[in-house]
């Protein structure tokens, strides 16, 4: 009559739920814990510079004599190579998606997917320095005499190349989720592939797309190593990819791992750009997961 | 004595394999024109297969490949000159499950239209298949509607109206009602019995009541498994509706429809 009463406790249960919330919690942690060390950073920082300096000024001279701390040339030079980055990756990554899932037989997309991954397997310095001696040496000189060592052209360029297998993999992935029956019912109504690819496929698997492209983008707003080694450390602002330019995360890494002073405003310069681009990625993912739910009503 | 009309479909001994597996042994049989012809039999037994190889939708599939030969008014449908996409636009296809795309009714009703390049008033034309397939009633207020918020026999009816707006000359069903309840499964029973004054229909169902309710003509496969105990798929008995589910010829008919087997 007991038997269904409460037993022994179950404290083998309670021990690895305990283990399992702390390793969740050490993420959680993780970000609060950069947010913080960001946000006190750049209080300090704005505490020397006023704000309106900070995010109108177009001079970015925080070693000179007459530091100057507008940080437009930073965002110009991370907007230039990400443009550069996504207008490549997108169509590549794309194209290779539709590419593997509508067009590819199973033997040929069973050796391309690896390959791809691999690809995004390369570490990000191997990368810069293929941007550096073979990019700029190699191709772009011969178009463009004028290019300058240091270029947004090739880092932009091979960045694109880094993140199109993210492109693609996704896009992939998006597309093969779409029910069979949707292409069957395209087919036997007389549209050819690339109708139904163009008109049912993409439609139907457009919010998978579009979380890649934003994924895409944050990943180059965020990409540090090929900038640092292909771009060059000179902050300008420019439009033109022929010239070397400095973006928020390689003046980030060449400040933080040169002899600043703690506690100088140009180290902690360094806090307020890395809050600034975490706040432009941030914004970028919410409109990401906002266009994904809007397309996903018009489209489920 | 009448004579008989030129057949749709002519089947000669046709066969299809999915690899080296042969899911379908060599059918012959003749299809007739604005008749409602029905396939009937177990799981398994090719039914749907044979249905995928009139419109060349088995092309679709990996592997696949049919011998024999499949006449449409006089043209071999697997001939080396034929165009797939101009084989499925004559002869369109209605699905299991409704697959509706998820753009608004009236896209979906101009989807085959459009792909097609027809020259032909969209708006009429909606409304023309919509009031066929019976569903104009009950969307002409909200044309815009996305598909995926209607009924699921109402999606069905919707790709109906979809099929009939390239003005297809056959419409090929695969079981057309399994996912919808009886009161569904009535209206587009109905709608069928219409349809077939102006095409030729035939439908795959799993419902033998279904294939009495509705068809002129029944055929009957069933799976046979031979001494290395791979399953094929075979024609035992084709013809007449009425005389297959009073009298049938084969035994094997007789026990599936009595329903001692399958």
């Amino acid at each position: 009559m007991s038997d269904l009463l409460r037993g022994r406790p179950r404290h083998a249960e309670r021990v690895i739920m305990g283990v399992l919330v702390a390793a969740a919690s050490v993420s959680i942690a993780t970000t609060i814990g950069i947010m913080a060390s960001l946000l006190v950073g750049t209080i300090a920082f704005l505490r020397e510079v006023p704000i309106v300096e900070f995010l109108l000024g177009t001079q970015w001279t925080p070693l000179f004599d007459d530091a100057q701390y507008g940080v437009l040339p930073l965002v110009s030079g991370t907007l230039v190579i990400t443009a550069i980055a996504v207008a490549v990756a997108i169509p590549l990554g794309l194209g290779s998606a539709i590419y593997l899932s509508e067009y590819a037989s199973g033997t040929v997309r069973g050796i391309l997917k690896p390959v791809l991954e691999v690809l995004a397997g390369i570490p990000t310095v191997v990368f810069g320095f293929f941007a550096l001696q073979f990019v700029t040496t190699t191709l772009l000189r011969a178009a463009f005499p004028g290019i300058e060592v240091f270029n947004a052209l090739s880092a932009g360029l091979v960045m694109g190349i880094m993140i199109m297998p993210m492109v693609a993999s996704l896009g992939e992935d998006a597309m093969s989720a779409v029910p069979s029956g949707l292409r069957d019912g395209s087919y036997a109504l007389g549209a050819s592939r690339r109708q139904t690819v163009i008109r049912v496929v993409i439609p139907a698997a457009m919010s998978g797309i579009v979380a890649a492209f934003v994924l895409a983008i944050s990943r180059a707003i965020g990409e540090t190593m090929i900038v640092t080694v292909a771009a060059g450390l000179r902050p300008r602002m420019t439009l033109n990819p022929l010239e070397g330019m400095q973006t928020m995360t390689s003046y980030i890494a060449a400040a933080g791992s040169g002899d600043l002073s703690t506690g100088s405003v140009a180290y902690q310069s360094i806090f307020a750009v890395g809050f600034l681009l975490f706040a432009m990625t941030l914004l970028m993912n919410v409109a990401g997961i906002r266009l994904v739910r809007r397309t996903r009503r018009a489209l489920p | 004595m009448v004579s008989m009309p030129e057949p749709v479909f002519l089947l000669d001994r046709l066969r299809v394999c999915y690899g080296d597996y042969q899911a379908l042994q060599d059918v012959s049989m003749a299809i007739d024109d604005r008749r409602i012809t029905a396939f009937i039999g177990p799981s398994g037994c090719g039914k749907s297969t044979l249905l995928r190889s009139f419109n060349r939708m088995n092309d679709l599939i990996p592997g696949a490949r049919v011998a024999g030969s499949l006449t449409y008014r006089g043209t071999d449908i697997y001939g080396a000159d034929v165009d797939p996409i101009e084989v499925r636009r004559r002869i369109g296809m209605v699905f299991q499950k409704p697959n509706v795309f998820g753009t608004s009714v009236y896209d979906n009703v101009t989807y085959g239209p459009r792909v097609n390049r027809m020259k032909v008033d969209l708006d009429d034309l909606v409304e023309e298949c919509l009031v066929r397939a019976a569903l104009w009633d009950e969307v002409k207020d909200n044309l815009r509607r996305n598909a995926l918020a209607l009924s699921g026999g109402q999606q069905q009816r919707l790709v109906i109206a979809r099929c009939i707006a390239v003005r297809p000359d056959v419409i090929l069903m695969d079981e057309p009602c399994a996912s919808l309840d009886p009161i569904a499964t009535t209206r587009i029973e109905d709608l069928m019995r219409t349809l077939a004054e102006d095409y030729t229909i035939v439908i795959v169902t799993h419902n033998m009541q279904q294939a009495a309710r509705v068809s002129d003509r029944t055929a009957f496969f069933t799976v046979e498994v031979d001494d290395a105990g791979v399953r094929h798929g075979r024609l035992i008995e084709y013809g007449a509706t009425r005389q297959m589910f009073s009298a049938p010829a084969d035994p094997r008919t007789e026990d599936y429809i009595s329903g001692r087997f399958g």
